[in-house]
């Protein structure tokens, strides 16, 4: 099938390229049908990344959190119709220690593979995973969903077993999924949401408390935290963290920054603290999201940081909406008709 | 059901010397035919795909079809005398296959290999609702309409003017009833299937098409296709 695949080819242009794909039976095709936009799209689409990275990547299609619907499997083992989310990474070796995502050789897309924005995607048949009754538009969030779990499994893995207080940093989409995750593993946990807007943070209405980064008490401490920051900010997150923190507790990073960040590694020294990098995510994520979405109480959470959702019929949409969710609280989800 | 319906009745005569019907022509790694049939068989709004195409050239199509996109939903058909010849033959095989009133028909040149999934998808959802849709796109150039040949007789306003595609969409007993009420003078003249329901009256919904949702009737049409396929900018490079 020739596939009409939208591809970033420089800052805010895209264009229609067209790839004649070649089928075979470890592939399903799939048609995109909601696809959500991620700070890091935004990042390449705006120019944001260094001149030699866009100079080495594109032209790329763009997004890497979506689900769509199986239009063909020659093996009969997804049924037409039937909705599934992507699993963006595609890993092509396999190691018994190093978990797919972390796989410098993994493939990722919207990164170093295409991403889908495209007609039909041709994806491997172990990176799908059909999601059952969740609605599609929430189901586009399921990625975001995913790098928050793998976070927290790591976390579980790693951290020391006090858990009274967790504290989460940053009050975007990747903090409200991590801390509504939180507050469903841990719920004997105090999990604290520390942010820069109330108006933001007004939303995290299941969080235990909500603080502002300038208002945090003298004694406030937490046990282990979550820094959801990113961008020019991760250092001041990070060393506040550092100085909130007790002994011995474990710092979740998953915000990304372009930039290397100042850490005060003094305090970490001092108190033998442990600083766990998170990105990406793999099948068992997703598969454990797609679990964790069923109950209709989270869909109903993360429906409310659809901040906009648009349709999308050709290039100048899809333009608009990256344009519009530059001023978006939370997520732009497209519902995608290309 | 709704039936993807290739128009491949014609044998490229305008291709210059080639043995070969245009619609067989290879485009990328694979015959311009193979190409528009994979669109409709991937297409979630398509149950069954029926391929009109010239009598001697029903066997070789079944081959390329079993070698290159094998699949039981899709069937072959003699194309007729004309356009229109080829659609009744496909619907004819539709009422005596897959009996049902509600029957449509989204009807393609085999050789428009760029139809997207959204316009199949918008053809079948606009015939649902109006009875019958063409896909277009707006014309870019003025039309300046001349019935002899040398004086301009009319100058239409441009932003009311489109320029027909394919898919054309119908419901498959309406066609049929349709085109048999015309005469034969008429079925001669009318080589545009949707015109037949504007002359009776009957509404014809639009489909905003593709200018890339090209008709391959030329060499240079051909070679533009595989340069879109290989992509423009890595040529360039």
């Amino acid at each position: 099938m020739i596939n009409e695949i939208v591809k970033l080819v420089s800052p805010k242009n895209l264009e229609t390229f067209f790839q004649d794909e070649q089928y075979n039976d470890d592939l399903v095709v799939v048609r995109p049908t909601y696809l959500s936009i991620c700070a890091a799209d935004q990042r390449y689409y705006q120019g944001k990344r260094k001149k030699e990275i866009l100079d080495k990547k594109l032209p790329l299609a763009l997004i890497h959190e979506a689900v769509g619907q199986v239009i063909y499997d020659k093996t009969g083992e997804y049924k037409r119709g039937e909705k599934v989310v992507m699993i963006p990474n595609t890993p092509i070796e396999k190691d018994d220690v190093i978990r797919e995502n972390y796989l410098r050789s993994s493939k990722f897309r919207s990164s170093s593979a295409d991403g889908f924005m495209q007609s039909a995607v041709y994806i491997r048949r172990d990176r799908i995973i059909p999601i059952g009754n969740i609605e599609e538009a929430i189901g586009s969030l399921l990625e975001l969903c995913s790098v928050s779990v793998n976070a927290i499994e790591t976390f579980i893995q790693k951290s020391h077993k006090r858990k009274n207080v967790i504290g989460v940093w940053g009050c975007g989409s990747v903090g409200y999924i991590t801390t509504l995750l939180l507050t469903k593993c841990f719920p004997e946990s105090k999990i604290v949401i520390v942010g820069t807007r109330m108006e933001k943070l007004s939303y995290f209405s299941f969080a235990d408390d909500m603080k502002m980064i300038t208002e945090l008490e003298p004694n406030f401490r937490i046990d282990h935290a979550f820094e959801c920051v990113g961008g020019v900010k991760s250092a001041d997150a990070i060393n506040q963290i550092i100085d909130y923190i007790n002994p011995e507790g474990t710092i979740s990073l998953l915000g990304v920054s372009e930039e290397p960040v100042d850490i005060n590694t003094r305090m970490v020294l001092e108190k033998g603290l442990q600083l766990i990098g998170n990105s990406r995510s793999g099948y068992s994520d997703f598969k454990k999201s797609v679990e964790l979405l069923q109950d209709k109480q989270m869909q109903a959470y993360l429906s409310n940081i659809i901040s906009e959702e648009l349709e999308i019929n050709n290039i100048n949409d899809i333009n608009e909406a990256f344009d519009k969710d530059v001023n978006n609280e939370f997520k732009t989800v497209m519902k995608w008709n290309l | 059901m709704n039936f993807g319906g290739i128009l491949a009745g014609g044998k490229g005569t305008r291709m210059g010397k080639t043995d070969l019907p245009k619609q067989f022509l290879m485009l990328g790694e694979k015959p311009i035919i193979i190409h528009t049939i994979e669109q409709f068989l991937v297409s979630p709004a398509i149950d069954e795909i029926v391929v009109g195409v010239p009598e001697n050239w029903i066997d070789y199509t079944k081959d390329i079809i079993e070698k290159y996109c094998k699949d039981d939903r899709i069937h072959v058909v003699q194309g007729g005398q004309n356009r229109n010849g080829t659609i009744m033959n496909i619907c004819k095989y539709i009422c005596e296959n897959f009996k049902d009133n509600e029957n449509i028909i989204v009807t393609h040149d085999a050789v428009r290999p760029f139809v997207t999934q959204r316009i199949i998808k918008e053809n079948v959802e606009i015939c649902k609702k109006i009875g019958a849709a063409d896909t277009v796109i707006s014309a870019s150039d003025t039309i300046v309409e001349s019935k002899d040949g040398e004086i301009i007789s009319n100058i239409p306003i441009r932003s009311q003017m489109y320029q027909g595609q394919t898919p054309q969409s119908f419901n498959v007993e309406e066609f049929i009833k349709q085109y048999e009420s015309l005469t034969d003078d008429e079925k001669e003249i009318l080589t545009d299937a949707t015109k037949t329901y504007v002359l009776k009256g009957k509404k014809v919904g639009l489909v905003s098409g593709e200018p890339y949702n090209m008709k391959i009737t030329t060499k240079y049409d051909l070679k533009l296709a595989n340069l879109m396929l290989n992509n423009l900018r890595s040529e360039e490079e």
